[in-house]
């Protein structure tokens, strides 16, 4: 094997072990049984192998219903997050208008503001909105937290867009609209779709707001803070499986539709 | 069919101004190209013919009708942009339909142009592929199959060529001009390549800064220039420009004597390398021969004459070599006056 190709599989078993390995031991801890949490030195294989921490887990009162509104809310941030960022993505691409810098870095700064500080006006204003303890509450601040990026990743997305392709759209015969349906977004729709899937990560992952949010109708993340601290470590680790389970599942079902549109978008 | 009316139309980009007041008109049917160096404002001016570019001040009309403030895809034109713009997720078949699509043309139809303007463009047999999957030249044809498939009667094309390699590109020249000219389409052509505007147009339009310094036919561009500018762009090898003195309405350059039309002072002569041949010694302009390049079918020479670079296009038998002194007279009538101090032809010499 020639040095090249063999530092490239380094690289390659290196990333792999760098996302896996850690994947891996939760999904031990979740399924090796009471025992194999506490064995040291860790073995590739846990002594055990049963689901019954993951059964009970999930039969645990509340799990079920944490579970759907992550759902809920991560599938709301997404949509709320691609919806208004792309609009936003593309002027920022396309326009050019005053205070344009300004208004970039401004979109940064939002995320600048620790969302320990807005939690109390924000617990206020919503039990006045009447969106305290809801999904529709807790999805609209992971929007805020995922619209940046999804801003600007758009926008970066469009700024590769030649402009020329809209304008020769225009010319023969589209309104603006209709040369962004037919030929900006199929050609942003794979970077469109992982924005989305950013956005979702985001929400999914999110604790803190979900916990000063909510009460009753809990994301999972925010459930399993309050329960898992007073359960046993391979419940904990069950529960950090079913967190983690989902992204990976998503990303790896849609992997190869990305690839393809990326692979043409890419000529 | 129709014709396209450029009125007055200024450009400014903040405080730069691209273009100056400016009009053209293109006959309906006829091939203009805006010829001129990069930076002059040709893309700028077809632009905001297309609608893509809004104009400072001024008027637009294609075949008689004001489009000054009608949206690109109202104004029934067609373009082929300098980068091609085919969109690189349809099919080539889906990128020629696209326009007669929009068009909500049937599918009779469409199918029937597509073959047609794929069939002009020789890219029958690339309809189903992408245009990743195409070489820079047969992605140009997209584009301009495209272009046609619509049957537009005002075609406007940026530096489409440009991108090509020579060989490609004279022949693209020929193609484009026998199916242009067997459409009677209407056609405004931006290059800055001199030899594919004389090659192509019918009437050429020189750009210089912004506005247009000439618009005539390509052999009446060549031959007489309407200013130093024009004959120096207009030509391989530019045109030669001697300064001279005047007096009695005549200048004298070694022996050789010329009646100019200025009584004294100075004037601007100019002359195309080809109209200046070999005299008997004694009679003509002394020209010190410094470099000697062969071409074949002539020789290029290089060197100065009345302490003045020009250059001259030798076709004589005797071989000529660097640093011999050759006698040149100018063919009679092919003389371009020029003023000094704007760099104008004089009026009624030519
Ligand atoms: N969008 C723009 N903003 C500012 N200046 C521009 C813009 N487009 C063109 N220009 C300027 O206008 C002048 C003419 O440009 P252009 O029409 O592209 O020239 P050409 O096509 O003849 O090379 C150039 O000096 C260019 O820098
Ligand atoms: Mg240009």
């Amino acid at each position: 094997m020639r040095p090249r190709s063999l530092l490239f599989w380094a690289g390659v078993a290196t990333m792999c072990a760098w996302v896996l390995v850690p994947i891996w031991l939760i999904a031990a801890g979740a399924i090796g049984g009471r025992q194999g949490v506490f064995l040291w030195p860790k073995s590739m294989l846990p002594p055990e192998f049963t689901f019954s921490a993951l059964a009970v887990f999930l039969r645990i009162e509340g799990v079920g219903k944490a579970l759907w509104n992550s759902v809920a809310a991560a599938a709301m941030t997404m949509a709320f997050a691609t919806l208004l960022g792309t609009p936003a993505g593309y002027a920022l691409a396309r326009f050019s208008f005053r205070g344009q810098n300004a208004y970039r870095l401004l979109i940064l700064l939002t995320r600048a503001f620790p969302i320990a500080i807005l939690a109390l006006p924000l617990t206020v204003a919503f039990i006045n909105w009447g969106l305290y303890d809801t999904t529709l509450g807790v999805a609209l601040v992971h929007t805020a937290l995922a619209l940046p990026f999804a801003a600007l990743v758009t926008s970066s997305l469009f700024v590769g867009i030649p402009r020329e392709l809209e304008e020769a759209a225009w010319i023969f015969g589209c309104t603006r609209l209709q040369a962004f349906v037919k030929i900006v977004l199929p050609l942003a729709l794979p970077g469109i779709a992982a924005t989305g899937l950013f956005a979702f990560v985001i929400s999914w992952n999110e604790v803190f707001a979900a916990s000063v949010l909510t009460v009753r109708e809990r994301t999972l993340t925010a459930y399993l803070l309050t329960v898992l601290s007073e359960s046993p470590l391979h419940f904990r680790f069950a529960g950090g499986l079913v967190l983690i389970l989902p992204s990976v599942v998503f990303i790896f079902a849609v992997r190869r539709y990305l690839f393809a549109m990326w692979g043409i978008a890419n000529r | 069919m129709a014709g396209i009316a450029i009125e007055n139309v200024r450009k400014s980009f903040g405080s730069m101004t691209a273009l100056k007041e400016l009009s053209l008109n293109v006959e309906d049917g006829e091939f203009v190209a805006l010829l001129g160096p990069s930076g002059c404002g040709k893309t700028t001016l077809l632009r905001i013919v297309a609608g893509l570019e809004t104009r400072t001040s001024g008027r637009i009309l294609v075949g008689g009708r004001d489009v000054s403030d009608l949206p690109p895809r109202e104004r029934k034109l067609a373009m082929v942009f300098q980068n091609y713009a085919v969109f690189p997720h349809m099919t080539v078949y889906e990128n020629i339909a696209f326009g007669l699509r929009m068009a909500k043309a049937d599918r009779t139809k469409v199918e029937r142009q597509v073959q047609r303007a794929a069939g002009l463009m020789h890219i029958e047999h690339l309809l189903g592929r992408h245009p990743g999957q195409l070489s820079g030249g047969q992605r140009q044809r997209v584009a301009v199959a495209r272009a046609l498939a619509v049957e537009p009667s005002v075609l406007l094309m940026d530096e489409p060529l440009s991108n090509l390699d020579a060989l490609l590109r004279m022949e693209m020249r020929a193609e484009l001009k026998a199916v242009l000219r067997e459409a009677g389409t209407t056609t405004l052509y931006v290059t800055h390549d001199q030899t594919e505007a004389m090659g192509l147009a019918d009437r050429i339009a020189v750009m210089h800064g912004g506005r247009i310094e000439q618009l005539a036919p390509p052999m009446a561009v060549y031959r007489t220039p309407a200013t130093v500018f024009v004959g120096s762009f207009v030509g391989a090898p530019p045109m030669n420009f001697l300064r001279c003195q005047a007096a009695d309405g005549a200048v004298a350059i070694g022996a050789l004597k010329l009646a100019c039309p200025r009584n004294s002072g100075e004037i601007v002569m100019g002359v195309r390398a080809e109209d200046l041949l070999p005299a008997t010694a004694g009679t003509g302009l002394p020209f010190e021969v410094r470099v000697v390049e062969p071409l074949g079918s002539h020789a290029l020479l290089t060197g100065t004459a009345h302490r003045q670079q020009i250059r001259v296009v030798y076709a004589g038998e005797r071989d000529v070599s660097a640093g011999e002194t050759l006698h040149l007279a100018p063919i009679a009538g092919r003389i371009c006056w020029m003023d000094a101090a704007d760099g104008r032809a004089i009026e009624g010499t030519t």
